[in-house]
């Protein structure tokens, strides 16, 4: 579980959030709301370990992360803005590497059958350059079918989808909770997880 | 799915940047193109004394070396940034050290080597003699990879900064300098009828120095850079 106590955080001198205290249990999920620049990407990065806090403690199963480092990162997957993929390489190229950067090695037909699920059928072998915004966010999103991570910390992941997408991410999310898995996201479109209670956690 | 072994994943990130490299075909050419320019551009321009170019090779070459792979350096991290790869880099559960060994080995590959294998033929264009080319050849064989791992610190230290190329250059350039020494030394010793041996193993020191210490302050500069 991932436990954050008293945090705060700023960006040169301005103070994004203070005393921010929350838990987060196996099988939960949590979304951070908040209005443009009230911080909730510095708030998931500060999560991942990219800024340091200014004041607080993140605790993964009752440790520090900053201790744990390596051990805490297995656990975790983070899925920011930039979608990480390779224009020269293709969908499945990019996807067994990412899974490699993670730490797992992923053959091609599992690879090809989390590509599939993702919509990208008969796309698996082109170079991500020719496809679309929405299709290179769906191989940056392949990564959470091939992932064995607790944690998914997710920033704004249904840009650029459509309809489709979007309910498969909805169902993706699901199946990781059932499997008492956490999710804490952001996003500016509704997202609705069927049977499961969202908390929300309002930055201002 | 299996757990990557250390090793493996050291393959896996040489082999993804050598991959990028080969689709990047025209980033590869410019370092190795600009190398030879800058070593044709001497004898033009110092004149055709043959004494003195000889003199003069080994210096030109590991000069150029020099200004070839600075050339190149900015390159090595800067895409990964750009697209989000090095996010997922910095965490990867494995050591990042060991990635960014990769990382290394592939830029030398990639940057270093090409010149190692062309400097035969422009040391042929100076008129040096086959040993001397051979100690040089052996003296960038140690060197260009001290220059690789000691300029992605600088590499590392100024990404995402405007005008980073200029101030890495500023910040690398000085500490190559016992690696021009002891290069173009163990060249102006062999040409003299001295021992080489000392030249090329304070270079190996450096090198295996280099190895040691590099990555792990690279992978700090990284962390440090990504805030």
């Amino acid at each position: 579980m991932l436990e954050v106590s008293n945090l705060a955080c700023s960006r040169g001198d301005h103070r994004l959030f203070s005393d921010l205290s929350f838990a987060l249990y196996p099988g939960q999920i949590m979304q951070i709301q908040g209005a443009n620049g009230s911080g909730k990407t510095s708030l998931l990065r500060t999560l991942c370990g990219f800024i340091i806090p200014d004041d607080g403690k993140i605790s993964w199963r009752g440790e520090d992360v900053r201790e744990l480092d390596e051990a805490y990162f297995a656990e975790m997957m983070y899925l920011g803005h930039l979608n990480a993929i390779k224009d020269e390489l293709s969908a499945l190229e990019n996807l067994r590497i990412s899974a490699g950067l993670s730490g797992t090695e992923l053959n091609e037909k599992d690879a090809i059958a989390a590509l599939r699920r993702m919509g990208l059928r008969g796309r698996e072998r082109l170079p991500t350059k020719v496809l679309s915004q929405g299709q290179r966010r769906r191989v940056a999103l392949a990564r959470l079918l091939v992932s064995d991570a607790k944690l998914w910390i997710l920033d704004e992941p249904l840009a650029a989808l459509d309809v489709g997408a979007v309910a498969l991410i909805q169902e993706l999310i699901a199946e990781h909770l059932a499997r008492l898995g956490m999710v804490i996201f952001t996003t500016h479109q509704p997202l609705h997880v069927a049977g499961m209670e969202m908390r929300c956690l309002s930055l201002s | 799915m299996n757990k990557l072994s250390l090793f493996s994943l050291l393959i896996l990130v040489v082999r993804r940047d050598l991959v990028l490299a080969m689709r990047r075909r025209a980033d590869v050419l410019t370092t190795l193109i600009f190398f030879v320019m800058v070593v044709s551009l001497f004898p033009l321009g110092v004149g055709p004394e043959m004494d003195m170019l000889r003199k003069m090779a080994p210096g030109v070459l590991w000069v150029a070396a020099l200004l070839a792979s600075m050339l190149s350096l900015g390159r090595l991290f800067s895409a990964d940034y750009l697209d989000g790869t090095l996010e997922q880099m910095l965490l990867a559960p494995q050591s990042l050290s060991v990635l960014v060994l990769g990382k290394m080995a592939s830029h030398w590959m990639v940057s270093g080597l090409p010149l190692v294998l062309m400097t035969p033929v422009l040391g042929l264009q100076f008129d040096m003699s086959i040993e001397a080319i051979a100690v040089l050849i052996l003296g960038l064989l140690l060197g260009t990879p001290i220059l690789s791992m000691v300029g992605a610190i600088g590499a590392a230290l100024t990404l995402g900064l405007r005008g980073g190329g200029v101030l890495l250059s500023l910040l690398v350039l000085p500490l190559c300098i016992p690696v021009l020494i002891f290069g173009t030394g163990a060249v102006e010793a062999v040409t003299s009828g001295l021992s080489v041996s000392s030249h090329l193993s304070l270079m190996g020191a450096l090198l295996v120095l280099a190895l040691a210490f590099t990555p792990w302050v690279t992978a700090q500069a990284l962390r440090i850079s990504m805030e």
